[in-house]
């Protein structure tokens, strides 16, 4: 491959109009990652009949800017509202929105945007220069490998726990049992709906992250009054410069997270894991986890540059492998079809003017997409200046409308809701809700792989221990689970004293 | 005071923007048209559900654009029950797969496409047994022949449980007195993934899921489910099931439009000629030809002699694999 | 706290519950390609179930506690959930935009009591740019009521 190839690209992606149409496509889409149930997926599928009539490579410009518009724009109500714009988003709120409220909204939106375009720079750079190679790598993850990082996404996270234990279970249990109601892929039977239609399509994972964190967020905090906190925010442009001159010194992090990200990313639904395995290991790591959960930038940083990182990376299967790493990609996917692409294998040969422009695009995207986001940090941080009995009605609505475009259900807009109250009373009561989402959006996926593993091997578990790249990941997800349990023994092995309790986070 | 004003402007502005247009002669749509798809974005009919919307828009043949709405819970169920509770509707229309004949049967939601206004079909879709193309087998028969030795039985991807893929294994399975080991997927192109990373031995994936990779070399077509080959240039050399085994299996997917019950009879008609026009689009043929589609435009009587065969089928076939709710 | 953790706890396992009966239904073997549907849902549930129980008895035997929310807190809480709550319900019979309207016109006036002026230009310039947006741009549908319909949508 090679650098000429990319030249090409860039030759292709700086035509005033790509460009034009880059700026437009990140607008929209930071608009529509800002709305909450309004997801990347949606954004494409809206503009996908706009696009008929552009060239191809202008097309796929238009789609893939709105996503990395969406990619930037799921951090903005996260850190103000705590309200997750996007699934991958929701680790963000862990330590964006107790800095907002701390007046720090600035600050934390900076390191949000500039964190997602380190993520994505390195994700670009790695398929500019190894697409063909990793896609060879990404198909020796089957089902078992998939249950796998599954697993160790889960024990890098259940760890961390602090609080009560017993409660904690009980969020990792609901939430699980939250993921297995409507159809069963793998047999094709109705599970826990009663006959309700409503139940069929289960519980959207938005629609709960947005009850859950968003309204209940809005009891917690109302009990204080009726007001927002965090509108002392700055706001000018040095905050972003201030910001960045912090930055540097979490640049473990940085690695950190692009790395997971992208390792995640290439297998579908890996964002939202990623940001959350990305969370769990700069927690871990840190020497102050004890500041994990109450505004530290690093919080914000490790979620945001995998999610990013993994956002980028699942545009490789799809051009690679023909298979989207996304629901955002598989509309992609869609489009590529109808413009007269094939998607797959034959891409990189039949169309390389396609495949490097968009490549080239994706450089020049997200360029744009972080100067744009970054410049109007102090308009967003200015909106927690809006005045309570206008902003809580607004962000009422907006999250009714994004639970709504989810399946376009009402019966959505009550699930939020009731998800609202009871994650006003689990927070009262000391049940964390981070396990329920994560358990949540990881029980579809992990039990799916589970079980078309147990099939493969006729029921053996053995299955997971015996394909070499599974047995790895599994080992790697047990020592997790068991670090709790030797974290003390080797501590007065080496003679240092227990630190203090971690707190809980959220 | 000034906001008011402007507000009032605007209101006006957009009440202007938005007044209907004054009603022809012959029905035409008089509000967006919802556009139901059975199933996750991404899949084959969710492609060609928004490539209509899409011609639509392109080549104005319609006066109000097509909303497309994804409501795949339940397999298809739900879209199917919110299009049934929409009667005497004119701007709701569905497109469906096979799924309209297999989900009530399997998991018995109460619809079936007797809810249903039938349009128009648009199109078959093929399907074509598949294995991986670093194993040794060149034809359907030494591939079966593998199968039946292996006392552990090959795997075989497919989309889904008690759909179209499984019911075709099955069907293979009963002629040939063979058993595979059956992995479901969520989607026909995770399923030929699988294969080109050798998760599974063989699959039965529509052409347009796999073409890339067989164009790459990874994967090889052994045979065709359906009574004819493909006539297109690339597709021309694989055989047919009878050919290649002897065996009479032929099994094709309906891509198909239909609209809410008791549609009016004048609505009916302007869907008809509307879908059509987009079938006869260049945009819509090369779509076909691409993803080895059999053109396949029928309506009226035609089309619901057709589906009541379909319907007949899914219920033998599903019978006879097992698969029907107990 | 000690009600509302019993309520809580008592809730959740009524839950489990429900999940275990319908689990059985479905199978919560180990056939021969692995657990059967009913397999993840029965056991996650027993352990829930399980654990909810000892949360209750320990909320029991607990003694006196500070109140789950005091008389103060909870008047600005409801203030946020029934107007939400009547959005929703309005929704279903006008529509959203309408609802939203309403809502956003309500709720400045009642709690921020801004002027009236204020009020209506804002409540309707939100409800109709949210229509333009949605309706019209990104042709995503949300749930309409008559005065749509009367405009033609």
């Amino acid at each position: 491959m090679g650098l000429e190839n990319l030249f090409l690209g860039f030759q292709i992606a700086f035509t005033p109009f790509n460009l034009f149409i880059a700026v437009l496509g990140i607008t929209l889409g930071t608009v529509i990652g800002v709305l909450p149930g309004l997801g990347g997926a949606n954004g494409v599928a809206i503009l996908l009949p706009l696009t008929f009539t552009m060239p191809p490579t202008s097309a796929i410009i238009l789609l893939t800017s709105i996503y990395w518009g969406a990619l930037f724009g799921g951090a903005i109500t996260s850190v103000l509202f705590n309200i997750p714009g996007e699934p991958w988003s929701v680790a963000t709120t862990f330590d964006g929105y107790p800095l907002a409220r701390q007046g720090q909204g600035g600050q934390a939106l900076t390191a949000a945007f500039t964190s997602s375009f380190v993520g994505a720079l390195f994700s670009i750079v790695l398929i500019t220069f190894f697409a063909p190679l990793l896609a060879e790598i990404a198909l020796k993850f089957g089902p078992p490998e998939f249950f796998a990082i599954q697993l160790l996404t889960f024990s890098s996270f259940v760890g961390l726990g602090g609080g009560n234990p017993l409660k904690s279970l009980v969020s990792i249990l609901l939430g699980f049992i939250l993921a297995t109601v409507g159809l069963d892929i793998v047999t094709g039977q109705l599970r826990l709906t009663f006959g309700f239609t409503d139940l069929m399509k289960g519980f959207d994972f938005i629609v709960a992250v947005i009850g859950l964190f968003g309204i209940g967020e809005i009891l917690l905090s109302v009990e204080e009054g009726l007001q927002f906190r965090g509108a002392t925010t700055r706001m000018n442009l040095r905050v972003v410069l201030d910001t960045w001159k912090i930055l540097p010194r979490y640049w473990r992090t940085f690695v950190r997270g692009s790395v997971i990200g992208f390792w995640m990313g290439f297998k579908p639904g890996g964002a939202t894991p990623a940001s959350f395995m990305s969370y769990a290991f700069a927690k871990r790591f840190s020497r102050h986890p004890e500041r994990f959960g109450k505004g530290e930038l690093e919080g914000i940083v490790a979620p945001e540059t995998a999610a990013h990182a993994a956002g980028v990376a699942a545009m490789l299967p799809m051009i690679t492998l023909g298979i989207p790493g996304s629901p955002t990609a598989a509309v992609m996917l869609g489009g590529l079809i109808i413009w007269g692409l094939q998607p797959g294998p034959m891409l990189f040969k039949e169309n390389p003017d396609f495949v490097w422009g968009l490549i080239a695009s994706m450089y020049t995207g997200n360029v744009i997409g972080v100067l744009m986001v970054l410049a109007f940090v102090p308009f967003f941080a200015a909106i927690l200046k809006i005045p309570f009995a206008i902003l809580t009605p607004l962000i009422v609505v907006v999250c009714a409308i994004g639970s709504y475009a989810v399946h376009n259900s009402m019966i959505d807009i009550w699930y939020m809701l009731v998800f609202g109250v009871i994650g006003y009373v689990f927070k009262k009561l000391d049940y964390p809700l981070a396990p329920l989402v994560l358990a949540l959006v990881l029980g579809d996926l992990a039990e799916n792989a589970l079980r078309q593993s147990l099939i493969m091997s006729q029921g053996s578990l053995a299955i997971f221990v015996t394909r070499p790249i599974a047995g790895v990941i599994t080992a790697l997800a047990v020592f997790f689970f068991a670090l709790p349990l030797l974290t003390p023994w080797w501590r007065r092995l080496r003679g240092v004293p227990s630190p203090p309790p971690v707190p809980r986070e959220t | 005071m000034r906001l008011i004003a402007r507000t009032a402007v605007f209101v006006a502005l957009a009440s202007w923007l938005l007044a209907a247009p004054t009603p022809a002669q012959a029905w035409e749509p008089t509000k967006p048209i919802e556009f139901v798809i059975p199933a996750g974005t991404g899949g084959g009919a969710d492609q060609m559900a928004r490539l209509i919307a899409g011609l639509a828009e392109k080549h104005k043949l319609t006066p109000r654009p097509f909303i497309v709405v994804n409501k795949s819970g339940g397999a298809g169920a739900e879209g199917f029950l919110h299009v049934k509770s929409k009667k005497g509707d004119a701007h709701t229309i569905i497109i469906t797969l096979s799924n309209l004949f297999t989900t009530p049967l399997h998991t018995g939601v109460p619809f079936g496409w007797r809810d249903l206004t039938p349009i128009a079909r648009m199109a078959l879709d093929q399907f074509i047994l598949w294995v991986n193309a670093e194993t040794p087998y060149k034809t359907a028969r030494e591939y079966l022949a593998a199968v039946k030795e292996k006392p552990t039985g090959m795997k075989m991807g497919g989309t889904g449980s008690a759909q179209e893929d499984q019911i075709i294994t099955i069907q293979l399975e009963q002629a040939l007195g063979l058993k595979f080991i059956y992995v479901p997927f969520k989607g026909g192109g995770e399923v030929c993934v699988n294969l080109v990373g050798k998760h599974v031995d063989s699959t039965v994936n529509n052409p347009i899921e796999c073409v890339s990779h067989w164009k790459a070399g990874r994967v090889r077509p052994l045979a065709v489910f359906d009574g004819a080959r493909i006539p297109d240039a690339d597709w021309k050399e694989i055989p047919t099931v009878k050919e290649a085994l002897g065996l009479d299996i032929q099994y094709n997917m309906l891509r198909g439009i239909f609209g809410a019950p008791d549609m009016p009879k004048d609505a009916v008609e302007w869907y008809v000629g509307f879908l059509k026009k987009v079938y006869d689009t260049p945009e819509f043929k090369e779509y076909l030809s691409r993803g080895a589609l059999k053109p396949a435009f029928a309506t009226g009587a035609e089309y619901v002699k057709w589906v009541e065969g379909a319907e007949q089928l899914h219920r033998e076939l599903m019978a006879k694999g097992g698969l029907l709710k107990k | 706290m000690r009600a509302a953790d019993l309520v809580t706890a008592g809730a959740l396992m009524l839950v489990a519950g429900v999940v275990i009966v319908d689990a059985a239904r479905l199978g919560i073997g180990w056939g021969t390609d692995g657990p059967k549907s009913g397999f993840f849902p029965f056991w996650l549930a027993l352990l829930m179930g399980a654990v909810s129980a000892v949360t209750f008895g320990r909320a029991l035997a607990r003694r006196r506690q500070r109140p789950f929310v005091s008389r103060a807190q909870l008047g600005p809480v409801l203030k946020v959930i029934w107007p939400a709550a009547a959005l929703v319900v309005v929704t279903q019979f006008v529509g959203l935009y309408v609802a939203s309207a309403l809502y956003t016109g309500f709720y400045m006036r009642w709690i921020g009591r801004h002027r009236w002026g204020t009020v209506v230009g804002l409540s309707v310039g939100i409800a109709v740019a949210a229509f333009l947006l949605f309706e019209k741009w990104f042709l995503v549908p949300m749930p309409k009521g008559p005065l749509e319909a009367w405009l033609g949508h």
